[in-house]
């Protein structure tokens, strides 16, 4: 599957201009607050319309304004989660997920009820009205009517926004499940980085209504040019696989040969999973360093320098074939004479690694 | 009972709520429509038809009577064209049930143009997102959500409806068994030296009819709202 986006629309305080592809998996619109994320997750669900240009899903061409094409948004079979669930009030839980079902065309892939209800763990609740439920009980049930009506692709506008630090941590692994255990497409608004480096196959950054990077997560994460939140809240993303799990309440990493310590995950050795480091707590040492508490110590080569145009620089690091980032001070850059290719260490606390970091 | 109240105070009654039936039943249609229009669309003319719709509340009563006589009447633009088809308004309980009905209006588009506002449009845009095409949301998501506003707005539509003098005794006259609904028999009764008892006896009848739909309404109203709100 893909989506092929090219819009442009007159919005009150600037003009969208999007165009982007995107492959199957989960396809992060990443950017900050207002810069047009839910402009264009509205533009292709049909909920407002661009003034030119063309959407297409899956060979299904939704609007195109040089044909004068335009799907309803009825018509254009996207399962979208707002960001608050709009649950209909009046009905229980078990018909707001069936809503949708009955506009699903016969000939598409029949929607395993059963396992959608107790991924998201809604056997419980079938008879109750949203009234009475929390607001990640509500997100989830909003996840599943979408999925009932067996939509093309799954729209999701910061569905995690509206909760409080506990409900996103509940909610976020339904999507990481339901990116491995259900063969859909997935267009997920955020501006939170730690929910892009857990979900994103693919990331499209935005910034002021343009797209101003497409590419692989792990890349696009790594790139010390691309900083859509700055570069305070920069980070690269890790893939790696677990290696051990330690008496201490430490967890061994292996990420591409690389041997990592984070605080104790709950996972099974030989579990894949991601890992997002800040770049704010990657320190630089030219020598190995002796007698320091940081337990990870990783050789590591520079690859990309960025100079902030204030104190701070941005260093993209090439450890054992995984990128990482760095944030130094430019101070440390000039003192440390660093530059393309030079060997050196990275240096990064085990405990600064967050649990909310670290994802399947 | 039948001792209590003759014959012609029983035929006052009946056809008291007969016309506030029929007035209510044949308003709520259009002002359900007119209430969405108002409520969710633009368009050329928005303003001069929320005037219209609120003039009968504004005006003397005998003045919209009046009109309605002029329009409705048998010589009217309207009156002329819908006699030979066999309608006709003028002295007619038809006409009692027309004049009702347009009182009654303005306060039944108020109620359902309020519930309708309240209604959140993000969650038609929902349901529309699910698949569902634009009259089915309506029956399924924004009816069941505004039926307290359509429900309140019919009620008092109703009482207005029974209430109706003005425009009801300057269009139809005060005919008995034909346009004397309950107010226009307690005006005549009045009119009549030694009728006062007849007079308070349907008065007590208004008061009791008036107080029973309160009530129902304010039953139903909570049931629809425990529903609606989950």
């Amino acid at each position: 599957m893909t989506l092929s986006v090219r819009i442009s629309q007159r919005l009150e305080s600037f003009t969208l201009d999007a165009t982007f592809e995107a492959p199957a998996g989960v396809t992060v619109l990443f950017g900050r607050s207002g810069s047009g994320k839910t402009s264009v997750i509205n533009a292709i669900a049909g909920l407002t319309r661009p003034e030119t240009g063309r959407i297409e899903v899956d060979g299904t061409v939704l609007m195109d304004t040089d044909t004068g094409t335009w799907l309803q948004p009825h018509r254009r079979r996207l399962g979208y989660v707002f960001q608050d669930a709009r649950l209909f009030p009046h009905l229980t839980v078990a018909k707001n997920l069936g809503y949708g079902a009955r506009f699903a065309p016969k000939d598409a892939a029949p929607v395993d009820r059963d396992k959608v209800i107790d991924m998201l763990g809604l056997g419980g609740m079938l008879d109750r009205r949203p009234g009475t439920l929390s607001g990640g009980e509500k997100q989830r049930v909003a996840i599943g009517r979408a999925l009932f009506s067996a939509p093309r692709m799954l729209l999701a506008d910061e569905p995690l926004a509206a909760l409080d630090e506990d409900r996103k941590a509940e909610i976020l692994p339904y999507f990481e499940r339901l990116r491995d255990t259900f063969d859909i497409p997935i267009l997920y608004v955020s501006h939170a980085a730690a929910e892009v480096a857990r979900l994103a196959t693919t990331i499209v950054v935005l910034e002021n209504g343009r797209v101003k990077r497409v590419g692989p997560a792990g890349e696009v994460m790594a790139d010390p040019q691309i900083t859509p939140l700055g570069p305070g809240a920069a980070g690269a993303m890790l893939e790696a696989v677990v290696l051990a799990q330690h008496a201490d309440g430490l967890t061994e990493l292996d990420a591409g040969g690389l041997r990592l310590l984070i605080p104790q995950v709950a996972r099974q050795t030989g579990d894949a999973l991601r890992v997002h480091i800040e770049a704010q707590d990657v320190m630089l040492a030219l020598d190995r360093p002796e007698g320091i508490s940081a337990l990870n110590v990783l050789p590591a080569t520079v690859r990309d320098i960025r100079m902030g145009d204030g104190p701070g620089a941005l260093v993209q690091l090439d450890a054992g074939g995984n990128l990482i980032l760095a944030r130094v001070t430019r101070r440390s850059v000039d003192a440390m004479g660093l530059k393309a290719g030079q060997p050196l260490f990275a240096i990064l606390k085990a405990v600064s690694v967050a649990r909310d970091a670290v994802g399947v | 009972m039948t001792t209590w109240l003759g014959p012609a105070e029983w035929q006052a009654i009946a056809l008291s709520l007969k016309v506030a039936v029929w007035a209510t039943l044949a308003a709520l249609p259009p002002g359900l429509f007119i209430a969405f229009a108002l409520a969710r669309w633009e368009f050329p003319g928005r303003q001069i038809l929320n005037g219209l719709v609120h003039l009968p509340l504004i005006l003397p009563p005998v003045v919209t009577g009046y009109l309605l006589l002029l329009t409705f009447g048998k010589t009217g633009p309207v009156g002329s064209v819908l006699e030979p088809l066999g309608i006709v308004f003028a002295f007619r309980w038809t006409g009692a049930a027309l004049a009702a009905g347009i009182m009654a209006f303005p306060l039944l588009v108020r109620a359902i143009r309020l519930s309708i506002e309240a209604v959140d449009p993000k969650l038609e845009q929902a349901a529309a997102t699910l698949g569902a095409p634009k009259g089915w949301v309506f029956v399924t998501v924004t009816l069941p959500l505004i039926l307290p506003g359509i429900l309140a707005g019919a009620i008092l539509a109703f009482a207005k409806a029974m209430g109706e003098f003005g425009a009801t005794i300057t269009f139809v006259s005060n005919i008995p068994g034909q346009t004397q609904t309950l107010p226009s028999a307690i005006y005549a009764f009045l009119q009549v030296p030694g009728s006062e008892s007849a007079a308070i006896r349907l008065v007590i009848i208004s008061v009791a009819i008036a107080m029973l739909a309160l009530v129902l309404s304010e039953i139903a109203a909570q049931r629809i709202a425990r529903r609606v709100r989950g």
